[in-house]
């Protein structure tokens, strides 16, 4: 197996996670865009792992994925905070810090 | 090149895995439907714990079936049920000038795969790496990163704790 087919997998899976970020409006899409963009970087992270011939590569993507689970706890709870306010979950409504 | 540097039944597996988790997630960021987008993500996170295997992870891969397929999945059809009632369609999703979005990722990609072919051009992997045990993992975990260890049970405990102020009804 070569080195590239996984790091490429794991660049298209970046694109299409940060595609989805920038097109979508909806809260839990986005988040759902981001989970994408974090396992494209664990892919990454334990292809240069197995290169390398070492086991620090799943440290830390152990560490991500405990990170990621953080990030879309309270992500949620601040869509549900978001809902309950304002009957949406629009992004592009929370928009009272324009000038 | 000898014919048994080249792994014929992995490559196979991870064309398939692969082409399953493009599609998969092109859905996610397309579709329609959040519950939809919820299901196909189930399908590109699995696509990736079989990655991991074939990159001699398996306690990374169960690690993700379970963190991600059985407890973040379960939170984002909650977070859907709870603030949208409706299951069907939604014409609203996208964001009206999303479109720009299509060439900063054609972009990027682009970017991405010259940097790579460049960098790590017919670079091959190990062929008869031993596969990395959950003892190896753990060395690591409560060795020398013990510290960082420390720091994620804490910022997991306040994302709990912040998570439940957040959500709670007074």
């Amino acid at each position: 197996m070569l080195l590239n087919q996984f790091l490429m997998l794991g660049a298209v899976l970046f694109c299409i996670g940060v595609y989805g970020v920038i097109v979508r409006k909806n809260a839990v899409l986005v988040l759902m865009s981001i989970e994408l963009i974090l396992n494209s970087v664990n892919i990454n992270l334990l292809a240069f792992s197995l290169r390398n011939n070492s086991v620090d590569g799943h440290t830390f993507a152990l560490y991500v994925i405990a990170v990621a689970a953080a990030e879309v706890g309270v992500g949620l709870a601040m869509v549900l905070l978001m809902y309950r306010n304002r009957r949406s979950v629009g992004l592009d409504e929370l928009s009272e810090m324009k000038g | 090149m000898l014919a048994s540097d080249v792994l014929v039944a992995q490559n196979v597996g991870f064309a398939i895995i692969a082409a399953i988790m493009v599609i998969g997630a092109l859905r996610v960021v397309t579709t329609k439907n959040v519950v939809h987008a919820a299901l196909w993500l189930v399908v590109v996170l699995a696509g990736a714990a079989a990655q991991y295997v074939l990159l001699a992870a398996e306690f990374v891969a169960i690690t993700q079936i379970m963190v991600y397929i059985g407890a973040v999945m379960v939170l984002f059809l909650f977070g859907t049920m709870l603030t949208r009632a409706r299951i069907g369609a939604e014409q609203d999703l996208n964001n009206k000038n999303g479109i720009i979005g299509l060439p900063i990722a054609v972009l990027l990609l682009a970017t991405m795969l010259i940097a790579l072919n460049d960098g790590f051009k017919s670079e091959k992997l190990p062929v008869d790496a031993p596969v990395v045990t959950t003892q190896q993992v753990s060395d690591q975990i409560f060795g020398p990163y013990l510290l960082p260890f420390w720091a994620l049970s804490f910022v997991l405990l306040a994302a709990a704790i912040g998570a439940i102020v957040l959500a709670r009804r007074d």
